[in-house]
């Protein structure tokens, strides 16, 4: 019999270039490399050092999503960039792009979109892949039964040379999430009571398998989600095995097999997944039964509470500081705190899905007049649908702003910010300091929780809603 | 990249746990497409005011900063996204190497993929080495040691583990891209190999 394997041992080995020895790390050979602007200019430059092409351009894919602008080009045709120096970075990567035979999503392009979005909608995400980018969200894709991370720019180099990474084998952990999650609780949720759980370094040197009833009950949207903020638990993938909601998501799409081809591939699909008796380097579980919407008070997004429940006392020195740069005091009320900023969006929750569930709590409600609120579709294709079905014209009547497809407020660095010492309620997946603009709070939480506290103006949950009067 | 075999040197301390890589380099740093004077905009955010004046006396605007080759930053160090600018950062202002209890796994690699040692030490060496602000020690690759003095005048030597490979890499001043290089027969092997997966 043969020894028990993980689906993470089954995907490592399944891309062996070559083994690990005493003195070199394993080479592992990528199925799909993924691109944007801000981590990509340094690694071509190797190429052109090199003067060596792309090594296998079809299996590389870019898009802009970063530093992009979300307001659309003036009447004068131009886009407003937040600087002369992020347009050249785009033009940069239109121009390598074009150099190296590489598919660019650009503004033209209807499947344009955050990097992570844009790739599942395509179908270019498909189980049992290695697939890696220049950036720590990669693991979104690992909803699919891949082995996705993040790298650095050097190793974009390497990718686009080599097709293959320096790569030692980290340990293994099951998150097994058993019962149901209640109704109003989502992925967001869930993950982060993970993070809480594991706190934002416990996953640090793991690959993280989610398992366990709540998680099979998640749709592809959920999943991506979960596994996109395993990196705030410190692992660098996280994935979820392949099982029929994920043949469905990707029946059909523009990149996967069509027709008997795609039913042959979903059968090898369906294959991948850990052996009963796999081991893991660690394991823990976990009861979704128990998990109430959260949101998060301090600067790490291990730091977080049930909607309803007071800042907790800090325990370390690293939370004290927290909450005085959150301008919490523990034991207080959250509710208490005024929102002044509300960004739905990002990799982490810039879904249709995601779009739904903001003008499904916006509808028939306004934002409170003292509310900045900016949705930000993930994608082009995200962006159409909504637009179909009417929910720009529910979230901009609710006195929200409708932008334009990109990662916006989440890493601010195209000129959505938050001012300096303004609370923001965000569905994305960090609340460093500073992260969404200089001197910028941030809570995050789901879209639902997100959407609350816009209406009311001030912390609070979708259920808050109800027990409150609002004048439409 | 520019080897690393043994460096003395005074070490600058930022005790805070959860350093990410926001801190170490903000995101509106990113746009340019080099890594060309980007040391100046090192934890721009701490060092700088809204309006962009020198916080004075902020550990970092000393000028013993710039003359201090190792940073021993709070546990979990360089956690969040995965940009290379913040080890990127961390060379151009003048550090070598980087010490903490725990340092997060992207940060590490990028680290030494472009010759910054990152060097994980025990938690009561560590602890030590956060009470130590501006004091000389040394940190030997080959021997694979951080030395320090302590107060009593006695030397301690601590043995830290690495990734053999980025030790290999690190002493010679290896790029990692020609092992991937002389891999190429191995690589179309695989290539080949897998071909039929990939209709």
């Amino acid at each position: 019999m043969s020894v028990p394997e993980s689906l993470f041992d089954k995907l490592w080995s399944a891309h062996l270039v070559k083994a690990q020895s005493e003195s070199i790390p394993a080479i592992i050979y990528i199925d799909l490399h993924l691109v944007h602007e801000v981590t990509s200019p340094q690694g071509f430059d190797l190429l052109r050092d090199m003067n060596i092409p792309v090594r296998r351009p079809e299996r590389t894919l870019a898009t802009l999503d970063h530093s992009i602008p979300t307001l659309p080009a003036g009447q004068d045709g131009q886009r407003p960039y937040v600087t002369e120096q992020a347009q050249r970075q785009v033009q940069a990567l239109r121009d390598n792009c074009k150099q190296f035979g590489i598919e660019l999503h650009d503004w033209d392009s209807l499947s344009r979109g955050i990097v992570h979005v844009m790739g599942p909608e395509l179908g270019a995400t498909q189980p049992g892949m290695t697939i890696v980018c220049g950036d720590s969200h990669t693991s979104t894709h690992g909803a699919f039964g891949a082995l996705a991370f993040g790298i650095g720019t050097t190793e974009v180099g390497h990718v686009l040379a080599r097709q293959c990474l320096l790569q030692n084998k980290p340990k293994s952990m099951r998150v097994n999430v058993q019962g149901k999650l209640a109704e109003d609780v989502t992925a967001k949720d869930m993950a982060l009571n993970i993070i809480r759980y594991l706190g934002m370094n416990g996953g640090t040197g793991y690959v993280i398998e989610y398992a366990g009833e709540a998680v099979r009950s998640l749709d592809m949207e959920s999943r991506m989600t979960l596994c996109n903020l395993t990196i705030e638990a410190g692992a660098r993938a996280g994935m979820i095995a392949p099982d029929q909601t994920t043949i469905d998501y990707l029946r059909g799409r523009a990149k996967v097999p069509q027709g008997e081809a795609f039913e042959l591939a979903a059968e090898q699909w369906l294959q991948l997944a850990s052996d009963e008796n796999a081991v893991f380097d660690h394991e823990i579980n976990l009861d979704a039964s128990v998990m109430r919407p959260t949101i998060t008070y301090g600067t790490d997004p291990g730091m977080s509470v049930a909607i309803g429940e007071p800042v907790p006392q800090p325990t370390n020195a690293s939370q004290e500081k927290a909450l005085k740069y959150m301008g919490f005091r523990s034991g207080q009320a959250m509710s208490e705190r005024q929102v002044d900023v509300v960004f739905v969006g990002s990799c982490t929750n810039g879904r249709i899905s995601d779009l739904r569930a903001t003008a499904n709590v916006l509808r028939g409600r306004r934002v409170a007049s003292h509310v900045r609120m900016l949705v930000v579709p993930g994608s082009e294709k995200v962006r159409l649908q909504a637009e179909a079905e009417g929910l720009h014209e529910t979230i901009i009547a609710a006195g929200a702003e409708w932008r334009l497809p990109g990662c916006s407020m989440c890493i601010a660095m195209n000129g959505d910010i938050v001012p300096p010492g303004k609370t923001a309620v965000s569905t994305s997946n960090r609340n460093f300091e500073g992260r969404q603009g200089a001197g910028s709070r941030t809570l995050l939480a789901s879209p639902e929780t997100a959407a609350a506290c816009a209406v009311l103006g001030r912390v609070a949950g979708v259920a808050d809603l109800e027990s409150v009067q609002e004048v439409v | 990249m520019q080897a690393f075999t043994k460096l003395s040197g005074p070490i600058l301390v930022l005790e805070r746990e959860n350093i990410d890589t926001d801190q170490i380099i903000p995101a509106r740093f990113l746009t340019a497409i080099d890594f060309d004077g980007i040391g100046e905009h090192l934890f721009a955010d701490w060092r700088n005011d809204a309006n962009g004046n020198p916080v004075p006396g902020q550990v970092l605007n000393q000028s013993r900063a710039r003359h201090s080759p190792i940073l021993v930053g709070g546990h979990n160090f360089g956690c969040g996204s995965s940009r290379e600018h913040a080890p990127q950062a961390l060379l151009g202002f003048g550090f070598r190497v980087v010490i903490s209890s725990q340092i997060a796994d992207i940060f590490r690699s990028n680290s030494h993929n472009i010759g910054l040692l990152a060097v994980v030490l025990e938690k009561d060496q560590h602890a030590t080495l956060l009470q130590m602000d501006g004091e000389e020690i040394t940190v030997d690759l080959e021997q694979c040691k951080v030395i320090v003095r302590a107060s009593d005048g006695d030397e301690q030597s601590w043995s830290f583990s690495i990734d053999p490979f980025a030790r290999h890499c690190l002493l010679r001043g290896l790029d990692r891209i020609d092992f991937l290089s002389q891999a190429e027969d191995a690589i179309a092997a695989y290539e080949d190999q897998q071909v039929q997966d990939w209709q």
